[in-house]
This record gives structure tokens, sequence and C-alpha cells, in this order.
């Protein structure tokens, strides 16, 4: 079990960034102290810091994503890195070429990191095993498992609006059998001490053995979001309804939708959280995602900063030793 | 040829003999237990005083990936494994491409293990054609051309009209039906048990109820058909329980398990170790504990190795992606001798398990040492220490989650039809 280790160098080192789960708690922190000092990058005119000149890294999207990929390119360029970004869907990979094979012919070419999307569970720790030692992988979503810095930059906006975990009851709603955005904010928020997780939704949504991920289960909304001071939503995929998960959008949103009626039972001040996109009238009512309370533009300008502070560390590491 | 093996301690559960006892094989058969034949001379004796000596293991599941996949192994690679393993006679499933299912793959795959030359080869027919569960083979020929029995994989399971059908046909030419029990509709896409592992890999599950519906349907349709049933790689703790009783109350059935599922479980795939990725997937630490019950008193009479033996590409992939099994002809012996270091088979069990009672499933001759049987004879020593490795490894296919183990007991020489064919390099 000791694969867990990859993540950090023989020095004890962030060397890749694949699972928030099982990482220390001042790693987190200082992940998040980072992020901080990065905020101000974007506000100048000049939006650029030149930690990263001279290094490469690589955007490797084997699933088509808008809002991550520009995220991760944006906070490369901001660190003055040089960003090469394919997108494989109509690639090699689809003319037969081996995974394996592709990552030994971008390593052929010198790059330095690494940010790979994936469709499968396990993809980036996969690559991650297989690179060449001077390469770092950042998982930016592999399957339904992980999604650190999805993850970090919910913790990051959640640490701007409420700064005390210990003080903190957390609703996650939706489809947490599918998604590795909400395994992700788990992770982080049981390692932060926030000392109420709670996740809503059907059973199809929300397996039998949740409660091992140290979250307690609600099936129903209204009871699920009473008091929280924080409402995550999560994006529903329309191909749950083929998969005879749910009968209906409509249903859905009736159920489990977070509408302005039922966001007046969490706290007054609760803010409500999206990973985007939206779907608007399925999760959540246009009001809210639109509202005083809705943090999801915030969640997309963290999301540059946070990428900053872990491609920073993870590269800045390798600067370091030479 | 005339071969003494001398001072072993000999184990035939058939002839229930556990023993210090010597063995004369002459002309592929066993001649004499105990003392030698008048005018006996070995050709060759075999010094067999730290061994065990037993007949040589059934194995009731491997695939030799030939025809079809030869890239992964061969008829002549996978058995040359098999023998190294101390097993005589093994049993392939009709999932070779193309499928079981005329006597023209049957005869073929029987002449190419003929010129192997290392161990006897049974044939398992196709239940239905090409396996689709659609149409019945034509099981008779089948019969005819040399396949002991006739199976489905896990796809053709789902339709009960074709399979109730299928049963009745072969009880009517007496074929044994050998079942794998998932039902693919509730394993979905799944790739690992549907559990608090699953859940943390967000890897799609297969849930318990794949298997126990299976089993639950396939019991009422022994009852009604009268067939005679093999439960093919259980992996679940309430499917034994459910088989237990069908048992208890009478039914003519057996079952087998897959020696890896004795050892490992879901907590095993760590993180997306495909190695460890197997169909019927590695359960919870119950289930394990649940089979391994079941083997000690019997519920499950057959160890199998469910050799899947793969090409290193096969298994470098994200997990779900890899293809399933493990190469397991080699560990059959130190997974199962591990279970009677537990106190949990005798020596005598363990034989039983691996040899007397598969033979019987097969309703082939072997899996005993009375004289006159086929001289098909493992002998091993229990205390043997090893640790397996890539190189160790005789299978084509490395694909092993116990590479790197610290295995005890290990097959020294093994006998098929009277010939010495395999020997140890490096007797302990």
């Amino acid at each position: 079990m000791s694969k867990q280790d990859i993540q950090f160098d023989q020095s004890g080192k962030l060397r890749h960034f694949l699972t928030i789960e099982g990482l220390p708690r001042q790693t987190i922190i200082d992940i998040l102290d980072n992020a901080e000092k990065f905020t101000t990058v974007g506000t100048r005119t000049v939006k650029k810091v030149p930690l990263l000149r001279g290094f490469t890294i690589v955007n490797l999207f084997f699933e088509p994503s808008t809002r991550t990929r520009t995220t991760f390119e944006l906070a490369a360029k901001r660190l003055s890195a040089d960003v090469l970004n394919i997108n494989i869907n109509a690639s090699s990979t689809s003319k037969g070429e081996s995974l394996l094979d592709m990552l030994r012919n971008l390593e052929a070419m010198h790059c330095d990191m690494f940010v790979v999307r994936h469709d499968s569970s396990g993809a980036a720790h996969f690559i991650a095993e297989h690179v060449a030692p001077h390469i770092s992988v950042i998982n930016a979503g592999d399957g339904s498992h992980a999604h650190p810095t999805q993850g970090m930059l919910d913790v990051f906006t959640i640490r701007k609006h409420k700064p005390d975990f210990q003080n903190l009851r957390v609703a996650i709603v939706g489809d947490i059998k599918h998604s590795r955005v909400a395994r992700s904010e788990i992770h982080a928020l049981n390692i932060l001490g926030v000392p109420e997780i709670r996740v809503v939704g059907p059973h199809t949504l929300i397996p039998r053995e949740a409660a091992s991920l140290g979250v307690h289960v609600y099936h129903d909304m209204r009871e699920g979001i009473k008091d929280v001071d924080v409402i995550m939503m999560l994006r529903l995929q329309r191909e749950r309804m083929q998969g005879a998960m749910l009968p209906s959008e409509a249903e859905y949103f009736m159920q489990y939708g977070l509408t302005r009626d039922k966001l007046a039972l969490a706290k007054p001040d609760a803010i409500v959280m999206h990973p985007g996109p939206i779907n608007r009238g399925v999760e959540i009512e246009s009001v809210v995602a639109d509202g005083p309370q809705s943090v999801m533009l915030e969640q997309v300008t963290n999301g540059i900063a946070v990428r900053m502070a872990v491609m920073s560390m993870v590269l800045g590491r390798k600067q370091q030793e030479t | 040829m005339r071969i003494a093996i001398l001072n072993g301690h000999l184990i035939d559960p058939r002839n229930q003999i556990d023993g210090k006892q010597d063995l004369y094989v002459a002309d592929g058969r066993v001649v004499a237990v105990g003392k030698a034949p008048d005018g006996f001379q070995a050709d060759q004796t075999i010094d067999a005083s730290q061994q065990i000596v037993c007949p040589g293991f059934v194995d009731l599941c491997a695939r030799l990936r030939e025809p079809g996949q030869e890239h992964k192994g061969t008829i002549a690679s996978e058995t040359r494994a098999a023998v190294a393993g101390g097993i005589t006679s093994l049993c392939i499933p009709p999932d070779t491409n193309p499928v079981i299912d005329t006597p023209a793959v049957v005869e073929w795959i029987y002449r190419a293990n003929q010129d192997a030359g290392f161990c006897r080869v049974y044939a398992l027919g196709a239940l239905t054609q090409d396996l689709q569960g659609e149409r019945l083979s034509e099981m008779a020929h089948l019969k005819q051309a040399g396949c002991v029995g006739v199976s489905n994989n896990m796809r053709c399971s789902d339709n009960p009209l074709v399979l109730r059908r299928a049963l009745e046909y072969a009880a009517s030419i007496d074929m044994t039906v050998f079942l794998q029990t998932q039902v693919s509709m509730l394993s979905n896409s799944g790739v690992a048990h549907e559990g608090a592992v699953s859940l943390r890999l967000g890897l799609a599950g297969i849930p318990e109820a794949a298997e126990t519906q299976a089993v639950a349907n396939y019991l009422m349709l022994v009852e009604q058909t009268g067939a005679r049933v093999h439960f093919c790689r259980l992996s679940t703790g309430r499917a034994i329980r459910m088989i237990g009783r069908a048992k208890y109350d009478g039914l003519n059935i057996t079952a087998d398990v897959a020696a890896h599922q004795l050892h490992l479980t879901e907590m095993d795939l760590g993180y997306f170790n495909s190695l460890c990725h197997v169909i019927p997937p590695l359960r919870t630490q119950r289930d394990m504990e649940a089979l391994c019950q079941a083997v000690s008193d019997d519920r499950i009479e057959a160890i199998c190795s469910d050799h899947q033996p793969h090409d290193l590409d096969a298994k470098l992939a994200p997990f779900a992606e890899t293809e399933p099994g493990v190469s397991a002809l080699e560990t059959l012996l130190p997974l199962t001798l591990r279970l009677v270091k537990a106190g949990q088979l005798s020596l005598s069990a363990m034989v039983e398990r691996l040899s007397t009672t598969p033979a019987e499933i097969l309703n082939i001759d072997a899996g005993h040492l009375s004289v006159g049987a086929n001289a098909d004879i493992t002998v091993f020593d229990p205390a043997h220490d090893w640790v397996l490795s890539v190189d160790n490894m005789q299978s084509q296919g490395k694909n092993s989650p116990f590479l790197g183990w610290a295995l005890q007991g290990r097959v020294t020489h093994t006998l098929t039809g009277g010939k010495l064919i395999y020997q140890l390099d490096t007797p302990a």
C-alpha cells in the first residue's frame, strides 16, 4: 500500500499531485497558503511571475474540458511556463497507439510536467508510475476517482468565507457515486478537520458504503442542508437517466434541486458552490446560481491561483535541485 | 520406462493412503504401491524422502490462449507451466477463438496438445453456439469429440429460457454443465467488487447480487431440470451459503473456487494494482474467510487455478482498461498449502481438493494412484521456500499478484503417463 508515496519524492517534497486522500494536513495548508499569494497576480496589469520560466508543461486531455483546461493553461502561463495543449479524443490513441507509447514520445520531447485528464479512474496514478523520473504528473480528473485541484480550490474558496474549518457543517448534494469532485472535496474537508460532512442524494447516486468515506448520508434534501454553512452542488450528468438511476430531470429538480426555499433552510450566511458547468433548472435554480450566496465565479478565479500553487510547488522542487 | 519413487509420503485419498509408501511405475501405469513387484528393475529412481507423493493435480479451469491469442500463451507454453505446478490434467473453458462449439476445434486442440506432450488437456464445449446464449450447441457431437462438459460464459447466462433448455438437453445426454455465475446485467461494466474500496477508487462496482442472483436462478433451474451442474469460481460468502443449503437439500451440485480468491481481498487493489483485476472480483475479507471455510468443510470441493496468462501490455493501462485474470498455474500448490499451514485443510484434504474430487467432477480417470491407474504423479516438497518472480515463472504470462511473495512448497517432479515430464532444477 505504499503507492501513495509516489506523490512525494525521496526528500518528502510533493512530486506528483494525484489525489488528496492521505495527504498530510500541512501539505494542504501549504498549498492553500501558497495559493493565497498567487491570487493577486491575476489582478495586476502584467499578470505574470517568472517562477517557472523555461519549464514545459503539457496539458494532456483525454476527455473534453473547457474550464479545467483553460485554468490550468492560464495558471501555467502566469507562471511563465511554456504550455502545450493536447486533446486526445481524435488523436493518437484512437489510431491504436497505446497510452504508454504516447507518454514515451512526449518524454522524448523533454517536457517537465503532464497535466492529465482521463475518463478512466486511476489513469493519473498509472501515468505517474510509468513516467521518467524528471517528470511530474498533476491529476486534472481521472474517471470517478479524484479531481484534487478542484477539491483544493473548493476548500480554498471555503476558507476565504469561513476560515474556521473546525466549526463547519458542509453538505455535498448530488451524484456522489460518479463524482471525482465529491471524493476529492470529502478527503480535503476531512483532513482539514471539518466535523460534519453530509452527502445528500437518492440511493442510486449514493453508494451503500458512502459512510466509509467519513460522511453522513441524507436522502432528504431538506434535512440534509438544514443549518449547513456550505452547500456544494454537483453537476448531474444527463446519462444518469438512461442508466435508470433517475426517472427524470424534473423529478430530480423537485427532490434535489437547490431552490430559494430549500436554501432558506441552511444557515442565513451559507455559501453555495458548484464546480461547473451548471445545469440550470436541473440541479440548481438560476436565481440561486446567480444570487448573493453563490460563490461559483470565485471558485473559477481561485482555481487559477490554486493550480499555480500546486504547479510551482511541484516544479519548484526541481528548481531547488539544480 | 520403469520408475520407482522411494521413501516418499504417499497421499492418495481415494485409496485412503496417507503415509510412507514406495510407488512403482511401469509402461505409463502404477504397477505397485508399497512393495516392488517381483523382478522390478527401475530405470530411474526418485528419492522422495523429503517429499509428498500424490496423484497429479487436476485443474478445473485454465486458459491456454490457443487457439486465438497466441501472443499471450500457447498450448505448449502453458501446459509446460502446468506440469511445473504439478498439474497433470487441466480443463479449458470454451471461450477460445474460435469458440469450442464444433468437434473440429476440440480435435485441433487435442492434437496440438498431443504434440506438446506435457499434460492431459480436456475441453469444455460451449453451452450455446458461439457462446451467444441463443441456440444450443451440438452437445452430443462435442461429447463424441471428447468434451468433458459444457459451459457458458458470463454473457449468455442472461436468458433463463435458453438456459433451462440447455440444462435439460445436457441432462438428457448426461453431460455436466459448468456454470459461471455472474448476471451480466447486474455486473454491468464493473471492474471491482462494489464496496468501500471501489467507492474510494471510483471504480465501477460489481455487486454481490450479480453472483447471488445468478446462483439463485441456476439453483431453481437445477431443481427443475435435474441437470448435473458444477458452479465455477464462486466469490461471495452468500453464494456459498445458498449452495451449501441446496446441497443439504439433496441437489446434485458441486462448486469450485479460484486459489487467488482464498488469499486476496478488495484491499489488495491498493492504488489501482491491475494485477488484482480479476473477474469475479476480489471481494471483502468476510467473503474470503467464508470461501476458506467452505473449502475447509467441503462445501467447495475443488480449488482451481483459473489461469489466465496475459502479455505485458494487457496489464499496462489504467485499471478498468486492463484485462482481467491471473497467471496462476504455478501458484496453485503453494497457495493451497497456505491453507494447510493455517490448519484449514489437512494435506490429504488438500489433495482431494486439487486432484481426487476435480477428477470426479470431470468424470475422468485421474486423481488416484490405484494399481493399474495412469501414472500421473506429482511429487512436492512442502517445506521448500521460494519467492515467485518473473524469472522463475514458466508460463508465458507473468501477470501474478503474488510476484515477490515468499511461498512455501514446490513441485520437484511431475510424471504424466508414467514419464518424468518435469523436474525442478534446484531441489532444496
